[in-house]
């Protein structure tokens, strides 16, 4: 079942022409991985499936993008729709404050005072971003001073705290060492059971463990799409195989 | 851009054509001791397998180096993996040649009555599959690895045609049943080199196409 669908999409930022014609469907409950050399324009569509571009001065979208079959530029109130489609970005950004408070942050906006419902919502968060069982006795400290892999795993948790249906990633994985990315990456493989996921990834391999579908980018058009396994063992397009072989990029 | 790894695939080519050119000499020579009692035959026969289970050997690490090292995908993991599969089926080849070899030995000194001319047939029949699927391999070539799956019918062809022999030697005279048995064997020994060089053809389209079928 499609979680979200892309139609005919073109995004320009000014004269640039960002994203050619792209056309996409993303499975629920699947991890579907973007890739692509620096500037193909996979960033960009990450961004625009969360209107995280309606931002950037010069910006223009036509085509659709739907969630759930409701086009997110259409009527969709955007709060609800960043509600809906959570973001974690390549570098950590926890808020400076408390690791309790970054979590309850989210579901405070939405107006949720109730202190027990909170206590809930953080720890339940926290045990999903697999992260619990390390700060449950450092909830009050601040989120600053907490390792790259523990702040990354708490922006997850503040993610899902939420309750989004789809978490997109920016190369969330890419400034971490290889034991903060393999929990990442497990993390992902769990989550997918309840969240649709989408990521944006420089590391081949990393798609290649963890993600069900991959699309691959080139100046900013989509060149192939299909199962993981199938790009990456027998891929059609003569570009692709280029790419992922090393051949260019 | 990725110049030690095209060097290291480079190497893994000439490992295999350098293997397969071993087989290639190993069937001939085993052509060589059926057709004729040559006792060198056999010394050459030994020291063939000796060298293809080295080159076995050797092959399988190089692979296993470049899948650990490069993390290969799409072509180059495929045509990795189609090696390691294809030097098993090259590593057979060379095994039943020396049991051939061997077991002609026995038979030679009573060819004149027995019939060779199909065995001879198959062994040569063989010998052809093997050296296309390697020619294939060598040149990446689908349509030449379609045509060993077409060879193989004509030696299971041939291989009923030594069976129904056998049966007709053993029946007109029983002193020669360990012959017709030895002779059978060989048969079938011919007859699995052709499986193996299907085998080898199909791990040919595999590499190229990302499917075995040749058919």
């Amino acid at each position: 079942m499609d979680k979200i669908t892309v139609e005919n999409m073109n995004l320009y930022y000014g004269n640039f022409h960002a994203l050619k014609d792209v056309n996409l469907r993303m499975e629920k409950n699947k991890i579907t991985a973007f890739i692509g050399p620096s500037g193909c324009g996979k960033s960009t569509l990450l961004k625009s499936l969360n209107r995280m571009n309606d931002l950037v001065e010069g910006c223009k979208i036509t085509g659709e993008i739907k969630l759930d079959g409701e086009d997110i530029y259409g009527d969709m109130d955007i709060n609800l729709l960043r509600k809906r489609v959570g973001m974690v970005f390549q570098k950590a950004n926890p808020f400076p404050m408390s690791v309790y408070d970054n979590v309850a942050f989210g579901p405070r906006t939405h107006g949720i005072k109730n202190k027990k419902e909170l206590d809930q919502i953080v720890e339940e968060s926290l045990r999903d971003a697999a992260i619990w069982d390390e700060l449950k006795d450092r909830l009050k400290k601040s989120a600053l001073g907490l390792s790259g892999g523990q702040q990354q795993r708490l922006c997850i948790a503040r993610a899902l705290a939420v309750k989004p249906e789809v978490l997109l990633m920016d190369e969330a994985t890419s400034a971490l060492d290889p034991i903060s990315t393999g929990k990442i990456e497990e993390l992902c493989l769990k989550l997918k059971d309840n969240y649709t996921i989408v990521m944006v990834t420089h590391n081949m391999q990393q798609a290649l463990r963890i993600s069900n579908n991959t699309a691959f980018f080139l100046l900013g058009e989509m060149v192939e799409y299909g199962s993981t396994d199938t790009i990456f063992s027998a891929p059609k397009d003569k570009r692709t195989e280029e790419y992922i072989t090393g051949r260019f990029g | 851009m990725r110049e030690y790894f095209d060097k290291d695939l480079d190497k893994l080519n000439n490992q295999l054509i350098e293997m397969g050119s071993l087989v290639e000499k190993a069937i001939k020579n085993t052509v060589d001791v059926i057709t004729s009692d040559k006792d060198e035959s056999l010394d050459f026969a030994r020291e063939q397998e000796n060298k293809i289970n080295e080159a076995e050997k050797s092959i399988q690490n190089h692979c296993i180096r470049l899948l650990l090292h490069q993390a290969p995908v799409a072509k180059d993991l495929r045509y990795i993996s189609a090696a390691l599969k294809m030097i098993t089926d090259l590593e057979r080849i060379g095994d039943q040649a020396i049991d051939i070899a061997e077991m002609s030995e026995y038979i030679n000194n009573r060819t004149t009555v027995l019939n060779m001319t199909h065995i001879s047939e198959m062994a040569s029949k063989a010998a052809d599959m093997v050296t296309l699927a390697i020619d294939a391999f060598v040149k990446s070539d689908l349509e030449l690895a379609k045509t060993v799956n077409k060879h193989d019918d004509v030696i299971d062809n041939l291989f009923d045609q030594v069976k129904d022999e056998t049966v007709e030697i053993i029946h007109n005279d029983r002193n020669l049943g360990t012959e017709a048995i030895d002779l059978m064997m060989i048969a079938k020994y011919l007859e699995r080199i052709g499986d193996h060089a299907v085998n080898i053809a199909e791990w040919v389209a595999f590499s190229i196409t990302g499917s075995c079928d040749i058919k």
